[in-house]
């Protein structure tokens, strides 16, 4: 027999009422929290289930990845750099929050398009579940990132603390990102295309694999206003040299992550009610 | 905004249109758009009318069903109750909580288990984890599945697929049903289950909409019936008037030349 006596009350839904798409849609998305989680939670299930090592894969994974990454680069490139190893492995830790996490939202709409084609679902929930679950990734590949860190003999220091704060600011950075092109993918079939283009050449453009120090002017001081950088700079900074980054550089790379959410957050939802229509 | 007389309706539609803008050549990519506004070139769009102006209600503990021919606007309608199309103009007012049945087991991954699929689609219809964790035992027991229910749903055979969304639909306590053509699946005894839990849903107040191409199954199951024909309401009232006046306007265009 159902349940009864405790369902919630009726909703009433008026497409008469005016509503802003813009606060509307994000109140409907704390409204959905538990879809949020349970998609986020497939993906990672779906992911690492079918693997003997589970979830401790998502750990053991990345730091084999890692020790391939040091023992062929560090021998490749001789950089003067402070713990080039190190400096490397951040980098592309937070980097990979941005392009998995891009990657996944930028197909997330037209994947899911046999959910919210049937029964109305806010789709904003599908890109912040990529988001979601590339961030997920990240935290399990922190930890070997960690152990390694104190391998290559950098003591613990308070800075460690600062952590989390540049990896929210590229998961808020990626979401904004991710709102456009997904969005853009339902309308324009090529978008995927064009997205592998830039990716790539926006790898290569931000100081991962090489220090900014070998950069010469103007492109030095063009680097000040790449987010990703600025994201990957301000995780570097307490993790291998433990110190804070300056309050302007962290209020600046602040104001690029909400920026991009804020923009990207608009255009999705002025583009949302014909999702249905397009997909 | 509930006006007095809305307090016994379930489902308002109001001079409802949908409009479909249909690009009368393919062009799909960023680049032909790009280079298309650089030469000029418009891209043309015909108009496509799915629904025109259609009024519906649905009173609470009513069922209603949508009797017309495939791409009369049925599916639309339904996609406009079930909030999935925003309707280009017109008015839909809703009260409740909705299920659609319209493809049983909607958002089943077949990597997960039967029970996380409840639990991932118990969140599509908007219920929180906790919610879900009460119903499960319900759920598990109506479909009949408590021996597979921790297995992936790609071992199901598409009967159990079946049963587990109908399970679900049904066990979340909709106050809307919309039914589309699927009770004619599964074997006879859990299709007779289907009926009487929909019979159980009726006597509790829910309200259903249900669409099928089956005569006899809408003159069973509705207490009242629209005929939908090129996105108007073309007739409505007891069941047996909607498929009357359907059924003549079929043989009248049947005989039709042409």
């Amino acid at each position: 027999m159902p349940v009864s006596g405790n369902a919630p009350p009726p909703t009433v839904y008026d497409s008469g009422i005016r509503r802003i798409p813009f606060v509307f849609e994000f109140t409907e998305l704390l409204r959905y929290r538990s879809l949020l989680w349970n998609l986020i939670l497939r993906d990672l299930k779906v992911r690492y289930k079918r693997s003997f090592l589970g979830f401790l894969w998502a750990m053991v994974n990345p730091l084999l990845t890692m020790i391939v990454l040091i023992l062929v680069f560090t021998n490749i490139f001789r950089f003067d750099v402070n713990n080039y190893p190190i400096h490397l492995l951040s980098g592309l830790l937070v980097w990979q929050l941005f392009s998995r996490g891009t990657a996944s939202a930028i197909r997330s709409l037209l994947d899911n398009s046999y959910i919210y084609k049937q029964i109305y679902v806010p789709p904003g929930v599908f890109v912040a579940a990529s988001i979601g679950s590339a961030l997920i990734n990240l935290v399990f590949a922190l930890f070997p990132l960690l152990v390694l860190t104190l391998l290559t003999g950098v003591i613990p220091h308070w800075s460690w603390l600062f952590l989390p704060v540049p990896i929210l600011l590229t998961a808020i950075f990626s979401l904004g990102f991710g709102l456009v092109i997904s969005a853009l993918a339902v309308f324009f079939a090529d978008i995927q295309d064009i997205y592998e283009v830039g990716i790539n050449a926006y790898f290569y453009m931000t100081p991962i694999l090489y220090p900014v120090t070998i950069l010469q002017e103007p492109l030095a001081t063009l680097e000040g206003f790449n987010p990703m950088f600025q994201f990957i700079d301000i995780f570097r900074k307490p993790l291998i040299d433990g110190v804070l980054p300056p309050a302007g550089q962290f209020g600046v790379a602040a104001l690029m992550a909400l920026g991009m959410l804020l923009a990207g957050w608009y255009l999705f939802t002025r583009l949302s009610g014909q999702f249905a229509y397009r997909a | 905004m509930a006006i007095a007389s809305e307090e016994n309706l379930a489902v308002r539609l109001t001079g409802v249109s949908v409009r479909y803008w249909v690009p009368t050549e393919p062009v799909s990519t960023l680049k032909e758009h790009v280079i298309r506004r650089f030469q000029g070139r418009k891209l043309v769009y015909r108009e496509l009318l799915a629904l025109d102006k259609l009024d519906v209600e649905l009173r609470h503990g009513e069922s209603l069903g949508v009797i017309g021919r495939n791409g009369a606007g049925k599916s639309t309608l339904l996609k406009v109750i079930a909030r999935v199309l925003q309707p280009t103009e017109g008015r839909v007012w809703i009260r409740g909580r909705i299920a659609p049945l319209i493809n049983l087991g909607a958002g089943f991954h077949p990597e997960l288990t039967g029970r996380e699929n409840i639990l991932l689609n118990g969140a599509i219809l908007g219920f929180s984890q906790q919610e879900m964790e009460r119903r499960m035992e319900g759920i598990v027991e109506f479909a009949e599945l408590s021996a597979f229910i921790d297995a992936p749903l790609r071992t199901y055979s598409s009967g159990m697929v079946v049963r587990l969304g109908f399970a679900v639909a049904s066990n979340v306590n909709p106050d809307i049903l919309i039914i589309d053509e699927v009770l004619g699946v599964g074997d006879e005894a859990f299709q007779k289950k289907c009926h009487t839990r929909m019979e159980m849903f009726r006597r509790q107040g829910a309200s259903i909409l249900f669409v099928s191409h089956s005569m006899n199954k809408i003159r069973e199951t509705c207490d009242r019936a629209v005929w939908i024909e090129d996105g108007r309401a073309a007739a409505s009232g007891t069941p047996d008037e909607a498929i009357q006046a359907y059924l003549s306007h079929l043989s009248k265009v049947q005989a039709a030349p042409g």
